[in-house]
């Protein structure tokens, strides 16, 4: 099956200083993927890079293809079709994306209007349904309220509702819950599975929260100072990561059940951008590191089955880990 | 097995709040009759969705917001009043750590020089002596001397929060408040932080109270654990126990929210209904609006804390002792 949407060899550079490295990432219809990684590991500019959402002096390089359609370098008309169209794209902060002074009908039927050929009482009817399909109680009543009437947890239904106007294929999906409290993030995190199993919606779950991305998604790639640096299956990534540094992720999580342990703390911080070490940029901060880490950076490479990573020092790494895990 | 450093008992605090420019007044019960004890050496987590009054609760414990009612007592003494000679001396032995290191720290100074603050407002040591104990509390943070030569926009966020947390040991406390200190830093520097908190208060013997939305992270570090809904305590018990058998419905459904690697999301419990609203309390029990085990009486009949077990206290009308012990096995 053809891929959904195919990035290859996506690169961004801020006023000269490259953020992204060559990100390779492809996607099939229906398919749940989530990516993870730090502040400043590139997750969320992968995709406004992909979407030709990043500001002018941002250089972007390398080719995404939806449909096999190039969209990268597309004319305005064409990306205008594509955002809000067949993808679509909700944020963090919710509250921040509405327009304070209008009603949630004026912004939803403005969304409809512009992906669907819609117009009159049509437009208020489907509005009417997607706020009932993204569980806002008392809908028909609620379309004239203002988004500061909602609570964070309606707002962010709200945005999906608006997400859902055009019909998506994918829906990219950034840190969606990061702002909300744990028993709301549920709410949503439920919703979204729901209506992507309801319309074989395929989705990009952004996050920095291993467990959100573990229990939302198929596949999860790993980010790390603009590099992906592993890719599996997300319950293969969790039982049994082989990159260093999602070693690092997993084992720096406290658990929630059985004895507690000493966190295995990753030393060291992440690299500014523009001072990269040469060759792997996570080898100052890795305790498997060798003397060829610092040659070259590695590419990301297939492992068997659905999986691939970029290190070379990933069978000692594992090794390692497995050794102490038998202790 | 030690006294208790701080004792809170029954501590409440409204605010009264209007909703709109000419809207009524409304009371918003902030804290309702928490009460609870840590024990010298100990750290007691206190976790809870914003608006459950776990910040309030420790800022009352700080004595920087008096309670309306209810007491809390700091070493066997009862908290002095704010600004007195006593009030120094008890404030000099207790610290605290937010969220937003940043917010914290003066970024037109050097951070040694913050470090040595507390110092020179306490008058702690000489000016020879404040210096040496600067440069021990960046040691004992893991920072060098060249860190303490920056400003606090130079530093990384673990890095500032680990300023901060130098800082706060300055006077020696006995006790840290510590509101969300981990809360706005990437899992890995989050680890690193946990761990030096966890080493400092074993070296220092330090009494904690932690506060944090993150189930994770409160048990990781702390002993005991309370769960805050809307004001008040719902459930504690031991931290390696709590959220492994969880038995009040609220605190079943956090465990089950909280997202785990390796487990999908089928048999999550998902709670219907909106977050709760402090200037709108539920009558009885403030959770039953969402609570899927809800009976009558959870309606009209607030349900009080009470032991159900050796080392747990649970608020709710459907767990009882042996009753919670036979719902456990089933």
């Amino acid at each position: 099956m053809s891929p959904l949407v195919s990035i290859e060899g996506l690169s961004v550079a801020f006023n000269g200083v490259p953020v992204l490295h060559g990100v390779d990432l492809s996607l099939r219809k229906g398919e749940a993927i989530g990516l993870v990684g730090e502040s400043g590991s590139g997750k969320s500019v992968t995709w406004l890079a992909a979407l030709g959402l990043l500001p002018r002096h941002a250089r972007v390089s390398g080719s995404v293809r939806l449909d096999g359609r190039e969209i990268l370098s597309a004319p305005a008309a064409t990306l205008d079709q594509v955002r809000g169209g067949r993808v679509a794209m909700i944020f963090q902060d919710p509250a921040s994306a509405l327009n304070p002074v209008l009603t949630i009908r004026k912004q939803l039927c403005e969304a409809l209007a512009l992906h669907r050929d819609l117009s009159g009482d049509a437009l208020k009817v489907e509005a009417r349904r997607l706020l009932d399909l993204v569980g806002i109680p008392d809908a028909a009543r609620r379309l004239s309220a203002y988004p500061h009437e909602f609570s964070g947890g309606q707002v962010q239904r709200i945005m999906i509702a608006m997400a859902l106007a055009g019909n998506p294929d994918l829906l990219v999906a950034d840190e969606p819950t990061t702002a909300l409290d744990a028993t709301i993030q549920a709410q949503i995190l439920d919703l979204l599975s729901q209506i992507r199993r309801e319309m074989g919606m395929a989705m990009v779950l952004i996050s920095h929260d291993l467990g959100v991305v573990a229990e939302n998604c198929d596949r999860v790639a790993v980010m790390y100072a603009g590099r992906i640096v592993e890719e599996a299956p997300a319950t293969a990534l969790f039982d049994d990561p082989w990159h260093p540094y999602a070693q690092g992720l997993i084992g720096a999580l406290p658990p929630l059940d059985g004895p507690r342990r000493r966190l295995t703390a990753i030393p060291g911080t992440v690299p500014d951008p523009s001072k990269m070490p040469a060759g792997c940029a996570f080898a100052p901060r890795c305790t498997v590191a060798s003397e060829q880490c610092g040659v070259g950076a590695p590419s990301l490479a297939p492992l068997g089955d659905a999986r691939a990573v970029a290190c070379i020092r990933a069978e000692a790494s594992r090794r390692a880990l497995l050794g102490i895990a038998a202790e | 097995m030690s006294a208790p450093l701080v004792e809170v008992s029954a501590i409440s605090r409204t605010y009264t709040m209007r909703s709109g420019m000419f809207g009524r007044s409304t009371a918003v019960h902030a804290v309702d009759g928490v009460s609870f004890s840590i024990r010298k050496g100990e750290t007691l987590g206190l976790v809870g969705e914003s608006g459950s009054g776990k910040s309030t609760t420790g800022r009352i414990v700080l004595g920087l917001e008096p309670p309306d009612a209810g007491e809390v007592r700091f070493d066997g003494e009862p908290m002095a009043a704010p600004g007195t000679r006593e009030w120094r001396a008890q404030r000099a032995r207790m610290q605290m750590i937010f969220q937003d290191p940043l917010g914290a720290l003066d970024r037109r100074l050097v951070v040694a020089e913050q470090v040595r603050e507390p110092l020179d407002i306490h008058g702690l040591g000489t000016r020879a002596e404040r210096e040496v104990r600067v440069q021990e509390l960046l040691r004992s943070v893991e920072l060098s001397a060249q860190h303490g030569r920056r400003y606090p926009g130079a530093l990384s966020g673990g890095q500032r929060q680990r300023i901060v947390l130098a800082r706060a040991l300055a006077t020696k406390p006995d006790f840290l408040v510590c509101d969300e200190p981990v809360s706005a830093l990437d899992v890995s520097i989050q680890a690193q932080v946990v761990n030096l908190l966890a080493d400092l208060q074993a070296q220092l013997g330090l009494t904690m109270l932690f506060i944090s939305h993150d189930l994770r992270v409160v048990r990781q570090i702390s002993n005991i654990v309370a769960v805050m809904y809307l004001g008040r305590i719902v459930e504690t018990g031991s931290a390696d126990d709590l959220f492994a058998r969880p038995q009040h419905p609220y605190t079943q459904a956090l465990v089950s929210a909280s997202p785990a690697p390796g487990r999908r999301s089928a048999g999550r419990i998902v709670l219907s209904g909106d977050p709760p609203n402090p200037a709108a309390r539920p009558s009885g029990c403030a959770f039953h609006p969402r609570c899927p085990l809800a009976i009558a009486r959870c309606v009209t009949e607030l349900p009080a804390l009470a032991s159900v077990a050796s080392d747990r206290q649970v608020a709710c009308h459907l767990v009882t002792g042996p009753e919670a012990q036979s719902r456990d096995a089933a």
